[in-house]
């Protein structure tokens, strides 16, 4: 992944959220990013700090079980650390972008936004169809979707269970797959279950082993949300020293993910 | 027995829920909702979660966010966001539950943005299904705190439009919409009329049939306080 890259992530809404990957890009300083995801539980905000994005495209962004985004909002509203331009989405728009996108098609039509302001902030086009008011949704290509899964295979299959939310339709959207797995398993385990393969492998251009490479969200079946460290960071980011501080420790000075995880749990 | 304003909340949202229905469920107060309504008056009733989760009985245990793997658990259907976004779009979800930072006085909802979107004064995180759920649930239930600076009569933002709004259900009272205006139509036990018109940024009217909003039951304080359906607080 290279600066300046539209990256889609956090695309299972609050469970399977990328923060090891997320955490090396901050720590390589790749800069000028343009995410892409519905909600990003608390990753979109690290990065925001971080100074890595130019652009958000989104539904929501913020720390779903403590509210507020502070690293997001310092920059929306003061430039800090640097400036943001975001594009609104709701969560369906985002979706039907995403599909449009899949599909190559030059928008999707639809009935939601019909009268939201976003229609205005989000750059969608206002039209009438046979007398009915509709959206047209301008499809996303992001140029790499980031799927966190439970299982992979070294040549790019992967199985993903629990809620899927947009992570199929972005991987069909975006140029190229990453996946980071939990388990790297034999490929005769996956293909044995091929309905639950959630890409075809020939979009995937890395797979990476990464156990609890999602904490502090949850993955269905390995691990629990870790409530506790949202909360945490949800204070030490009120305040941008205090981010730094936290950025710092959490991110900045830990080498890697094992790193992170002897730190969680010494 | 004796109940907290957001308990009395929670019951006067969870009555909107007729039996039968699919409904659009949020965390904290909309799930409780959800769970009061499916075990006091609603049992066919089922929760559709943005995440892409389909419910047909309450999680067993708190939920913290919809992804918590609880709510995966007895599922009924467990798929993408798009898939639950289609029940929206075809017009099946009956009713849809969304909080907000400000309403105005026709029922329009800002999560988006304080002061104009272009140089907000306060970014607030957005959207996420809200904008979705009260263009395309038929029925939309808002639920926010009764203060003057959320009441406005114009709010800066239009993040979700008020035309499909069914009812407003605040800390004082409950509002509903008359001839495209939010109008008062109940107090809660213990507020008075002007206390709740104090606490709008408009002047806002009252129903002639204005009551007081009936507390919660025996039996809706028990599926309440169920421990199998507590949301979570961070």
């Amino acid at each position: 992944m290279r600066a300046g890259e539209s990256v889609a992530l956090g695309l299972c809404l609050e469970a399977s959220i990328p923060f090891a990957l997320g955490h090396e890009l901050i720590r390589q300083g790749t800069d000028r990013l343009t995410l892409v995801g519905p909600i990003s539980d608390m990753l979109f905000d690290q990065l925001i700090g971080a100074g890595c994005v130019d652009e958000v495209v989104a539904a929501w962004v913020g720390n779903v079980s403590a509210g507020l985004g502070h690293n997001y909002r310092r920059a929306c509203e003061h430039g800090e650390p640097r400036p943001l331009r975001v594009r609104d989405h709701s969560n369906y728009s985002l979706a039907l972008a995403l599909l449009a996108g899949a599909h190559g098609l030059p928008y999707v039509p639809t009935r939601t936004l019909v009268g939201s302001d976003l229609v205005e902030s989000g750059g969608f086009e206002a039209a009438e169809f046979e007398g009915e008011p509709v959206v047209r949704v301008r499809p996303l290509r992001p140029d790499v979707a980031v799927l966190h899964v439970q299982r992979a295979s070294a040549d790019g299959l992967c199985h993903v269970w629990g809620n899927l939310g947009v992570a199929q339709e972005a991987a069909l959207a975006a140029r190229a797959v990453v996946i980071v797995a939990e388990e790297i398993v034999p490929r005769e385990e996956l293909v044995a279950d091929p309905n639950r393969v959630l890409v075809p492998p020939h979009k995937v251009v890395a797979v990476a082993h990464e156990p609890r490479g999602a904490h502090p969200s949850p993955v269905l079946g390995c691990y629990d949300r870790d409530h506790a460290h949202f909360a945490e960071y949800h204070r030490r980011s009120r305040e941008r020293a205090d981010f730094e501080h936290w950025l710092d420790e959490w991110v900045l000075s830990v080498p890697d993910r094992g790193a992170y995880l002897r730190k969680l749990e010494p | 027995m004796s109940y907290s304003e957001a308990d009395l909340m929670a019951c006067a949202a969870a009555r909107q829920i007729r039996d039968g229905e699919l409904v659009f469920v949020g965390m904290r107060l909309p799930l409780l909702a959800f769970a009061i309504a499916k075990r006091v008056h609603a049992p066919s009733a089922f929760g559709v979660f943005e995440a892409g989760i389909v419910r047909d009985e309450v999680p067993r245990a708190a939920l913290h966010t919809m992804g918590d793997g609880a709510n995966v658990a007895g599922a009924a259907w467990c798929t993408s966001l798009t898939n639950v976004m289609s029940l929206l779009g075809r017009g099946e979800v009956a009713l849809g539950m969304i909080g907000g930072a400000e309403i105005d006085r026709r029922g329009n909802v800002n999560t988006s943005y304080i002061g104009r979107w272009e140089h907000p004064t306060v970014k607030l995180p957005g959207s996420g299904g809200g904008a979705d759920i009260a263009c395309l649930a038929q029925r939309t239930v808002v639920i926010l705190a009764q203060e003057r600076h959320r009441f406005v009569e114009r709010v800066s933002y239009v993040t979700s439009p008020g035309r499909n709004l069914a009812q407003v259900v605040t800390t004082a009272g409950l509002l509903g919409m008359r001839d495209g205006e939010l109008v008062l139509e109940s107090v809660h036990p213990g507020r008075t009329v002007d206390e709740v018109r104090e606490l709008c940024g408009w002047d806002l009217r009252v129903a002639d049939d204005v009551g007081e909003t009936p507390p919660p039951t025996a039996e809706e304080l028990a599926a309440l306080r169920a421990s199998d359906v507590q949301t979570a607080e961070p």
